[in-house]
């Protein structure tokens, strides 16, 4: 039947009858038994090919630790501003004279704030913890062997309940010196040790605007705040900066100016009740008509300033993390375009596995996983990465930016998705091949 | 085991139909071993292509094993080529990158095999072939008759109905060549196991207990060695 040598070929093993090859094979119809080992297949793949996995993750890595590093730091930074409004307080009205939109011509109109404005505020038995009057002004204040220009405060007793001041020496100023316009003044920390050195100020006199006044008490050091240090200023009853210092008589003679009145409300919810109550009471006050002429003074509300400043950083926030993730798309764009590579290289290989069985989805996870695996350990390594400039500038105490969860969630979810977007075309490519052409394939 | 009636199969080239097929019946026998020879291009891969539940027929009937299967989805053809069919192909199609152990309990994963049975079985069918003793060595560091003996294994691990064979020895030396055609012949006769297989050579042809003979499409001639 044949010319060739039967006995060149080596035996193989003789087969017994009861063979494992005769028994009916026992499979799992579902099929879902093999999803996980289409798992192991795909991460097979992805450690058969080290270098060029880490180089496609790259573009994830970089994405997800830019959004990270980004998204901590914004929120850090955030809460470090809204911290310092706080401490100010946010239950804080500040009216001021002047017209929102003051024009050249409106120079009157910013001397209509007025003491009997502010008797008036108080008059009205509001919510509130003080209502304090104050003129500012900044003098050289001249003591015996020193002197330095500063911001010279005039104030009611009422001043120091709203801005929660304690002292380190003597006395705040009184109604008694209130009343009397008396010439005496209280000093902030610093101001006091400039002028006389430390513990010396108590009992001093010092020279502003050819007035001698007396040093009454000197303020524990307050820190600084957004707007200046207050240890560098200086406090007299409001009445004597009008009457004796800086000459406040209002236009008309009849009373005197104040520069701004501020109000502390016991409940911060309260302030836009507040703020209209006393908007009202003003334009009455300043014979404004109701046909919507502009105010001729100023509300500061602080809770409506602590929520622009909110928005404002949230929105730099998100525009950071918007940058950032582009490049998280480009590192998505990365992906596809290896795995649709990975496909094309791999094209035989996905004949075979059709050939011998495979169905369309168990082609579609297996590439569909390794997008997955790829983008979600890119992620966890850009995650790790993006942490560390938050950290480091969390221990030198720079700025307190943790990682919290919702980061690392939009971190971890996003890199999922973005692995699960691009992955899903070059997979269906592949699933979609011929068995036929695939495994002609070069 | 395997019925083929009026089998048609037309490709289309741009505007030219090729007729590959024009009008193919015969039937197969649980246990035959059987060659199908013919010129280039007489429609031999096409056959088998159908057989294999790789391709469908523009028309005719095709039965396998009880099912008819000319008209499955793609899908559903993939199940029965996993649990009916064995292939075995020219160029081996071994993963490259797997060990031979790993190349023959891979088609088991898609039939939801647990890792015990799937590893006895391909360590019994390595055995079967003669690979019992390289069953970790990848497929770069085993010959080509070593390899086409572990592709052997792979078709039949997973106990098929068929086994089919497109030129199985088209890229082996004569001598290792007469290899693979011995334990073709072997599995057909202690196992049992049905065998179809495409070649051009003669010397080949005679391992089969029958030859059908393919020309233009149709088939020519049909015997018995
Ligand atoms: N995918 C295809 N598209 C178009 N024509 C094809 C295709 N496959 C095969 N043919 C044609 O069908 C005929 C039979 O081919 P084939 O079955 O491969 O022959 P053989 O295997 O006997 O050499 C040839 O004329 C071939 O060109
Ligand atoms: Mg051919």
């Amino acid at each position: 039947m044949t010319t060739l040598d039967v006995h060149a070929a080596p035996e193989p093993a003789p087969v017994a009858a009861d063979s494992i090859l005769f028994q009916p094979i026992t499979a799992s119809s579902s099929g879902f038994g093999s999803l996980w080992e289409v798992v192991r297949i795909s991460f097979g793949s992805l450690l058969a090919n080290k270098v060029r996995s880490l180089l496609t993750m790259l573009g994830v890595i970089i994405g997800v630790a830019s959004v990270v590093s980004l998204l901590a730091l914004g929120n850090g930074a955030s809460a470090s501003i809204t911290g310092e409004i706080e401490a100010i307080g946010t239950n804080i009205l500040t009216i001021s004279a002047g017209s929102q939109n003051r024009g050249p011509g409106n120079a009157t109109a910013a001397q209509n704030l007025t003491m009997d404005d502010a008797k008036a505020i108080e008059a009205l038995q509001l919510p509130v913890i003080g209502v304090a009057p104050q003129l500012n002004s900044s003098a050289q204040i001249v003591a015996k062997s020193a002197d330095k220009n500063a911001q010279i405060i005039g104030i009611t007793p009422a001043f120091q309940v709203v801005n929660n001041l304690t002292m380190q020496q003597g006395s705040f100023i009184s109604d008694e010196h209130l009343q009397g316009a008396n010439t005496v003044i209280v000093l902030g920390a610093t101001l006091a040790k400039d002028l006389f050195g430390n513990g010396q100020a108590l009992g001093q006199t010092v020279r502003i605007n050819n007035q001698t006044l007396r040093v009454v008490g000197v303020l524990t050091p307050q820190g600084g705040s957004a707007f200046g240090s207050e240890d560098d200023r200086a406090y007299i009853p409001i009445t004597t900066a009008q009457k004796r210092l800086f000459n406040a008589r209002t236009p008309d003679g009849n009373g005197y100016r104040v520069g701004s009145i501020t109000l502390s409300a016991i409940n911060a919810s309260d302030l836009d009740a507040l703020q209209s109550r006393v908007s009202m009471l003003l334009r009455e006050r300043h014979h404004l008509k109701l046909d919507g002429s502009a105010d001729d003074f100023n509300v500061i509300n602080q809770a409506e300033i602590l929520g622009t400043l909110n928005t404002i950083t949230s929105m730099m926030t998100l525009f950071l993390a918007a940058v950032a993730g582009i490049s998280l798309l480009v590192g998505g764009i990365g992906i596809m375009n290896i795995m649709l590579v990975s496909v094309t290289e791999r094209t035989r290989e996905i004949g075979l596995r059709k050939a011998v069985g495979a169905r369309s989805h168990h082609i579609l996870m297996q590439f569909v996983v390794e997008a997955a695996v790829l983008s979600m350990t890119g992620g966890m390594i850009g995650l790790m990465l993006g942490s560390i400039i938050p950290i480091v500038v969390t221990q030198l105490g720079v700025l307190d930016a943790p990682i919290d969860l919702q980061t690392v969630g939009v971190a971890i979810g996003f890199s999922l998705g973005v692995g699960l977007f691009f992955g899903i075309y070059p997979a269906q490519r592949a699933a979609k091949l011929n068995p036929i052409d695939a495994l002609r394939h070069e | 085991m395997i019925s083929l009636r009026d089998i048609h199969k037309t490709y289309q080239m741009g505007d030219v139909l090729v007729a590959a097929l024009q009008g193919v019946s015969f039937s197969i026998d649980k246990g035959d071993f059987v060659a199908i020879m013919g010129p280039s291009g007489s429609g031999k891969s096409t056959v088998m292509n159908l057989i294999g539940c790789l391709d469908t027929p523009t028309s005719g009937e095709y039965v396998l094993d009880g099912v008819a299967v000319d008209q499955l989805s793609s899908n559903d053809l993939a199940l029965v080529r996993g649990q009916k069919l064995g292939f075995i192909f020219q160029q081996y199609n071994l993963l490259p990158r797997q060990s031979a152990l790993r190349n023959v309990e891979m088609p088991m994963i898609y039939r939801g095999v647990s890792g015990a049975e799937r590893q006895r079985r391909a360590l019994a069918a390595l055995n079967l072939v003669g690979m019992g003793q390289r069953v970790d060595h990848r497929p770069n560091e085993l010959s080509g008759g070593q390899q086409q003996r572990v592709a052997i294994a792979r078709a039949l691990a997973g106990s098929p109905s068929v086994i089919l064979a497109d030129e199985p020895t088209g890229a082996l030396d004569s001598k290792t060549s007469i290899e693979i055609m011995e334990l073709l012949r072997r599995l057909n006769r202690e196992q049992g196991i049905t065998v179809v297989l495409v070649t051009h050579e003669h010397d080949v042809a005679a391992y089969a207990a029958r030859v059908l003979t393919m020309r233009d499409g149709q088939l020519i001639g049909d015997q018995r060695n």
